[in-house]
């Protein structure tokens, strides 16, 4: 059966490309990095190169950059790390309502750990305001997090503004751009970051590597004790093939961003037009200019975005109600709830993301099927009269 | 030909497991369901069957089987049709049976119009029963009779069992287990869960402690001559023909006889006590109704109970039922289901137990 893939927001496949680059690693270059021998020297080539890559694509020097295990463990480090090496200065972080699980829950953790932490609201598209932010800072505050764009409605915040908030009053700031690196432009000095947390599974690379990168002199704990590895911050035996698929993936990022933006956006105009003609009753989630290229979340009244999925799924389609790594819990998303939708709504919701092998034919299977099914679970829903 | 599309609902268990080999071996396109209610596990008990281990379980039954499976959650409407009530039930001094709510309002109502949205023509389960068609449809006792689950079924509306297969009606639990081996099934050597699914470890007394615990006053134990023999430790506690957990000793075994909410008192007596023959059931519903309203019928006043020949009488709301020989331990709250042979006429709740 025809299979139309339309949730590259909750992962991407990886390019063939990368896995071509990452199979020596596995049996022909297979040292360990932090070995001395020439097995060791060649697999530490390949991690040094990798990591330059990855640098100058985030306008960073070599050393900022943090090896990890993925978005998740990078979120997790910034926060308690910055959390634990501070935490004499202050015990003060600021976050927003619709951050990932993988900052909001170590924010959550360290609050049983006696720091406070203040989650900022949003506007009804998502957006963080300034001033909230400023109100929120006190003389104990030592970090502020606030997420690059938001993985269920595609938000893009205004990094570079907060990034200066951060930087008058001396405070710490990260950002998760997990759902940014590798598709729109990400420079840690435009941004004003002094840390920054990326995935590669999530821009064509492998699964199981991500990083983070750690402005030169920023305080922080180190995250995972046991060997010298990544200038002593995080123990554990070199993740070659993934750090080496991670680097060729930004790469091949690099090189196609401007055309795959282009076209990404065109699709996802098409998508939320069509959807607006054909369906009644149904909202775009997130800003509608200030979005991620390949974002579209929209809430579809009367119905359960779960039973909309299935179907869509059965037809051979793959969408999202949200964010994958909440999908069996039955509490309407939190980002949608921060933006100010009903829970009976926030249900309601439906994404779709888009990646680099969608063609146009493929939306037109999208429009052709999502109407049906919206109209055929509508018809059976108590929620819903035929006007 | 396109294959016509099932919905199972799979527990992890070994019968649903077999139920879905026995559908996808007919050539029906087979898609599990397995519902998930987040409930509170309590640390380090044997999980129960809608627990973490079950949706594993089923998991990776569908993945042996090559079919699609999703999991569903049904925690909301599981509180407010089930547990909610069942909670309820218990302080009015009535002993519910859950798993009945849970075929009319979780299984064969909201998971059923899930598997309908999803194009299905059926929800197949693996409880043994069976429906017949006739001019309507028909709920029978399954073959295998020691595992017949036709008494939590007799809630079912025409317009449910319609859309309902049972595969195991015609297997025996045997026969079950073997197939379940012949098609490798990886469930195949799991024990059967007899209790309650959101009970952890069967102890439904300490559940309702968790959650009703401010609404459940002490009070008096007595006999019925009006004898004070002790406190009871609240109502909800309690079930008609309880010997445990009384805390008195007699020159005999004193059994619970009669819970009266409006007094919170518990009536203790002797086992002969217990024995009642004559009762009312309240919200009747019938699958097959009868045509005269007075009729003769086996009843079951419990899962376990082994079905007794009765008189019943049929009013509007309500139907009176006296049995031939009286019958041990007949429980307000516990549904009374009519039988003729093997066919499921009905059932109600028993409300009022008559003396």
């Amino acid at each position: 059966m025809k299979r139309v893939y339309l949730d590259y927001a909750a992962t991407t496949p990886c390019d063939p490309e990368v896995i071509k680059a990452i199979e020596p690693y596995f049996f022909d270059k297979f040292g360990n990095p932090s070995s001395i021998h020439a097995e060791g020297q060649e697999a530490k080539k390949a991690i040094e190169d990798s990591r330059q890559t990855l640098a100058t694509f985030l306008g960073a020097k070599p050393e900022e950059i943090i090896f990890t295990s993925g978005g998740t463990e990078s979120n997790n480090f910034a926060i308690e790390g910055v959390a634990f090496a501070l935490q004499n200065k202050g015990n003060h972080i600021i976050t927003t309502a619709i951050e990932h699980h993988a900052v909001a829950e170590p924010a959550k953790f360290l609050e049983k750990r006696g720091f406070k932490v203040t989650f900022v609201g949003v506007d009804k598209y998502g957006l963080v305001d300034l001033i909230d932010i400023k109100q929120a800072i006190t003389d104990k505050t030592i970090l502020i997090s606030v997420m690059h764009a938001n993985n269920e409605i595609g938000t893009i915040q205004p990094i570079e503004e907060i990034g200066k908030i951060a930087r008058e009053s001396d405070i710490y700031f990260h950002s998760d751009a997990v759902q940014t690196v590798g598709h729109i432009p990400v420079n840690v000095n435009e941004l004003g970051v002094d840390l920054l947390s990326l995935s590669a599974h999530k821009f064509y690379g492998p699964k199981g590597i991500g990083a983070l990168y750690i402005r030169k002199g920023t305080r922080i704990e180190r995250f995972l004790h046991g060997g010298d590895q990544e200038r002593g911050r995080r123990a554990s035996t070199h993740n070659t093939p993934g750090i080496v698929g991670l680097a060729k993936a930004i790469e091949i990022c690099q090189s196609k961003m401007t055309d795959e933006t282009k076209f990404q956006v065109l699709l996802r105009d098409r998508i939320i037009k069509g959807i607006q003609d054909k369906i009644s009753e149904v909202y775009l989630n997130g800003h509608p200019t200030k979005r991620l290229p390949n974002n579209v979340n929209f809430s579809i009244k009367y119905i359960e975005g779960e039973s909309i999925l299935l179907n869509l799924d059965m037809l051979g389609i793959a969408a999202s109600t949200g964010s994958a790594c909440t999908s069996s819990s039955l509490e309407p998303s939190h980002v949608l709830l921060a933006i100010g939708l009903s829970p009976e709504i926030a249900h309601g919701s439906l994404r779709l993301t888009l990646g680099r092998w969608i063609e146009e034919q493929d939306i037109d299977y999208l429009l052709e099927h999502l109407p049906v099914v919206v109209e055929k679970l509508r018809a059976m829903s108590p929620l819903y009269e035929k006007k | 030909m396109k294959k016509e599309r099932v919905v199972v609902a799979m527990s992890g268990g070994v019968d649903s497991s077999v139920a879905a080999a026995l559908l996808k071996k007919q050539d029906w396109e087979v898609i599990g369901i397995t519902m998930c209610f987040n409930l509170p596990d309590s640390s380090g008990r044997r999980p129960t069957c809608c627990g973490i281990q079950g949706i594993e379980d089923a998991r990776s039954v569908a993945h042996k089987l090559g079919i699609r499976h999703y999991v569903l959650n049904l925690q909301k409407v599981l509180f407010k049709k089930v547990i909610e009530d069942f909670c309820l039930e218990y302080l009015k001094g009535r002993t519910p049976n859950p798993c009945i709510r849970c075929n009319q309002y979780i299984k064969f109502d909201a998971l059923l119009k899930k598997a309908l949205s999803l194009g299905a023509k059926y929800l197949a389960t693996g409880h043994y029963a069976r429906i017949r068609k006739t001019q309507n449809y028909l709920l029978q006792k399954a073959r295998d009779i020691k595992k017949d689950q036709s008494y939590f079924l007799y809630r079912l509306r025409q317009g449910q069992l319609r859309h309902i297969l049972f595969p195991l009606g015609d297997y025996t639990k045997d026969e079950v287990r073997r197939l379940a081996r012949d098609f490798d099934l990886p469930t195949a050597q799991k024990l059967a869960s007899q209790e309650i699914c959101f009970l952890p470890n069967t102890d439904y007394r300490g559940f309702l402690k968790t959650r009703i615990a401010t609404d459940i006053k002490p009070g008096l134990i007595i006999d019925k001559e009006g004898n004070i023999l002790g406190q009871h430790k609240g109502i909800p506690f309690y079930t008609i023909g309880q010997r445990q957990g009384l805390g008195i000793a007699k020159g005999y075994p004193l059994y619970v006889t009669k819970i009266e909410v409006k007094t919170n008192r518990i009536f203790v007596g002797k086992k002969e006590d217990v024995f009642k023959k004559e009762f009312l059931v309240k919200t009747p519903h019938f699958i097959a109704k009868p045509e005269k309203n007075k009729i003769a019928l086996g009843v079951r006043i419990r899962y376990n109970h082994q079905e007794a020949s009765a008189k019943l009488r049929i009013y509007k709301n309500k139907i009176k039922i006296e049995f031939s020989k009286s019958q041990f331990a007949i429980t307000p709250g516990q549904s009374a289901v009519f039988y003729d042979k093997n066919i499921v006429i009905g059932g109600g709740i028993i409300d009022k137990v008559l003396d």
